[in-house]
């Protein structure tokens, strides 16, 4: 019995390690050709690199504008993340502690617009913000993530809010807190695990999307990291080189991120999809 | 609850806690989408700050637009496929890795890193492995299968884009059979093992039945990422070889933004919404039925 259940265990192991290999296969030939010569890259795109040169990724870094577009990033995930934990959170709490008709039928509004695809919605933004001026910058954008991303949060943070007793905010505000201290002294505090859920699923989402940003960043200087990727790659399309180094540029921050919060990257996904 | 005292009082703590998301969620979300209703009734342009009142000649022009149902037609087929495969393999992989494996969160950690990467760089890397790597092993080894460009076949190509999202979702939803399979009790899976029950029969009677809730999350994730693909579809095959991948998604962003047809490319978007919705409110609604308690 002993040694079936370890042969059993040994298959299911050595099978997973060959679905492992399959699943990092692309990226590992991208790491590979990413030091490689055009030509060698076409000939054999196999084979090791014969020497280790950074070439193609200070090539790409000049071309895609890496410094603006990595910082263009950074700033709008941040701010859009920070931005829509704040809001949604202050909304969810207002909603759970004050259950008035009123309060229960914006909730449900919110909940019900989470079914409406991006694409539903992009022609009459774009038409919108277009015509008073309000495309083409960072803060627009931070705008519209506010917008599409604040029902998930208050959905998530709603169904955490009710779980905080009434009496901790009560007793603080006989102690004498405003509503807003307490609810940025005790209540926001409280929800930290939550806010951690929804900061990472909110950076997965924005840190990658494309399309809005495609439609409101017109000026190459206010691109994003997969905006420039993306016209980077349309430009220099046979240049092979530099175009596998700028994909690994665009991974790299990621990956070096989760190499160090994975754990709270796989537990965010999971809360965030019970709730 | 304590209430603060005064009107004037309670209504600027309301616009303090709710007034800047709901007018961002409102600005953002339910005005553009009733004024996209409204867009589909008009022939604007794009340019012109004109537009006259058409009646329903958009929605009759989407009914007769054959390249929009074909391209509906493929991403039904496409999102068919790719979202059986996706939980058939997240689910697989989710059930072998809470069985107590050695290294089972690194293996964990190892298929989640698809979902850190948007589509349109996975898409750029997939080309690559597609077009240079597979035809280049397919030479060598003389493999007529992969002798040419997958990305330069119709069919291929149709292909290349499922494998590339179910390689790209299924560790997503794997994270998400895992937390549903650590919740169903082990102790009733092993009076059941102890009573002689066969791992097909607890896996028939048990853990499915359990999962359901797993199961309803992760199919109507799936169905609503693959039916609105565009990332991966603009940066993996362009729509080509000759539109051949073209899916609906990217046929309304070309309506709208490069034929300048907006108010048909809106209505094939609207048409899409309720499309889209009736399937996914259609899936919850009968596999909520389909749930069970512990």
């Amino acid at each position: 019995m002993e040694n079936r259940n370890g042969a059993l265990a040994w298959t299911k192991f050595i099978a997973l390690l060959v679905c492992l290999v399959l699943f990092i296969f692309p990226f590992a030939m991208l790491l590979v050709n990413s030091f490689k010569e055009n030509k060698a890259i076409t000939s054999s795109p196999l084979s090791l690199p014969e020497s280790f040169s950074f070439a193609n990724y200070t090539n790409a870094f000049g071309k895609m504008s890496y410094v603006s577009a990595f910082s263009n990033s950074v700033v709008i995930t941040v701010v859009s993340v920070v931005v829509i934990s704040f809001l949604a959170a202050m909304t969810a709490h207002y909603f759970v502690r004050n259950q008035t008709k009123l309060n229960q039928y914006t909730f449900f509004l919110m909940v019900a617009a989470m079914i409406i695809p991006f694409q539903a919605i992009m022609i009459p933004l774009v038409k919108i913000y277009g015509s008073i001026g309000f495309l083409n910058s960072k803060w627009a954008l931070i705008y519209m993530y506010a917008g599409f991303g604040s029902p998930l949060a208050v959905f998530i943070y709603h169904g955490f809010v009710k779980s905080i007793p009434a009496e901790l905010e009560e007793a603080a505000l006989i102690d004498g807190c405003t509503r807003t201290q307490t609810f940025f002294r005790i209540v926001f505090p409280v929800l930290a695990p939550t806010t951690v859920t929804i900061a990472i699923l909110n950076v997965l989402w924005i840190w990658n999307d494309f399309l809005l940003p495609s439609l409101v960043l017109i000026s190459p200087d206010e691109r994003t990291l997969p905006l420039s990727t993306f016209y980077f790659f349309g430009t220099y399309t046979v240049d092979y080189g530099p175009l596998m180094a700028g994909l690994m540029l665009t991974i790299l921050p990621v990956l070096i991120v989760y190499l160090f919060a994975q754990k709270y990257i796989i537990q965010g996904v999971m809360q965030g999809s019970i709730k | 609850m304590i209430t603060e005292k005064g009107l004037w009082n309670r209504l600027r703590l309301r616009l303090l806690f709710t007034g800047p998301t709901l007018f961002a969620f409102l600005a953002v979300m339910i005005i553009p989408f009733l004024y996209g209703i409204y867009l589909t009734f008009t022939n604007w342009d794009g340019i012109s700050t004109s537009s006259s009142l058409v009646g329903f000649e958009n929605y009759v022009s989407v009914f007769k637009d054959t390249v929009f149902w074909q391209s509906f037609l493929l991403t039904l087929k496409y999102v068919f496929i790719s979202v059986a495969l996706i939980n058939i393999v997240a689910f697989l992989l989710a059930y072998v890795l809470t069985s107590g494996l050695k290294g089972q969160s690194i293996f964990r950690a190892g298929f989640f890193i698809p979902n850190l990467v948007g589509g349109i760089v996975l898409g750029f890397v997939w080309q690559f492995i597609f077009s240079n790597v597979f035809v280049y092993v397919g030479k060598e080894l003389s493999i007529p299968l992969f002798s040419d460009s997958w990305l330069a076949d119709p069919d291929k190509a149709f292909w290349s884009m499922i494998i590339v999202t179910v390689w790209q979702y299924a560790g997503y939803m794997m994270v998400i059979y895992v937390a549903g399979l650590m919740n169903v009790p082990k102790d009733i899976l092993e009076a059941a093992s102890i009573d002689g029950a066969s791992l097909w029969t607890k896996m028939r009677k048990m853990i499915l039945p359990l999962m359901v809730p797993s199961f309803i999350v992760c199919i109507f994730l799936s169905l609503q990422r693959c039916f609105m693909v565009y990332d991966l579809n603009l940066s993996l095959t362009k729509g080509g070889p000759f539109k051949s991948t073209e899916m609906v998604s990217m046929h309304v962003y070309e309506k709208a933004f490069l034929s300048r047809d907006y108010g048909v490319g809106q209505a094939e978007a609207f048409v899409l919404f309720l499309l889209v919705a009736t399937i996914t409110i259609a899936q919850v609604y009968f596999s909520k039925k389909l749930e069970v308690e512990a």
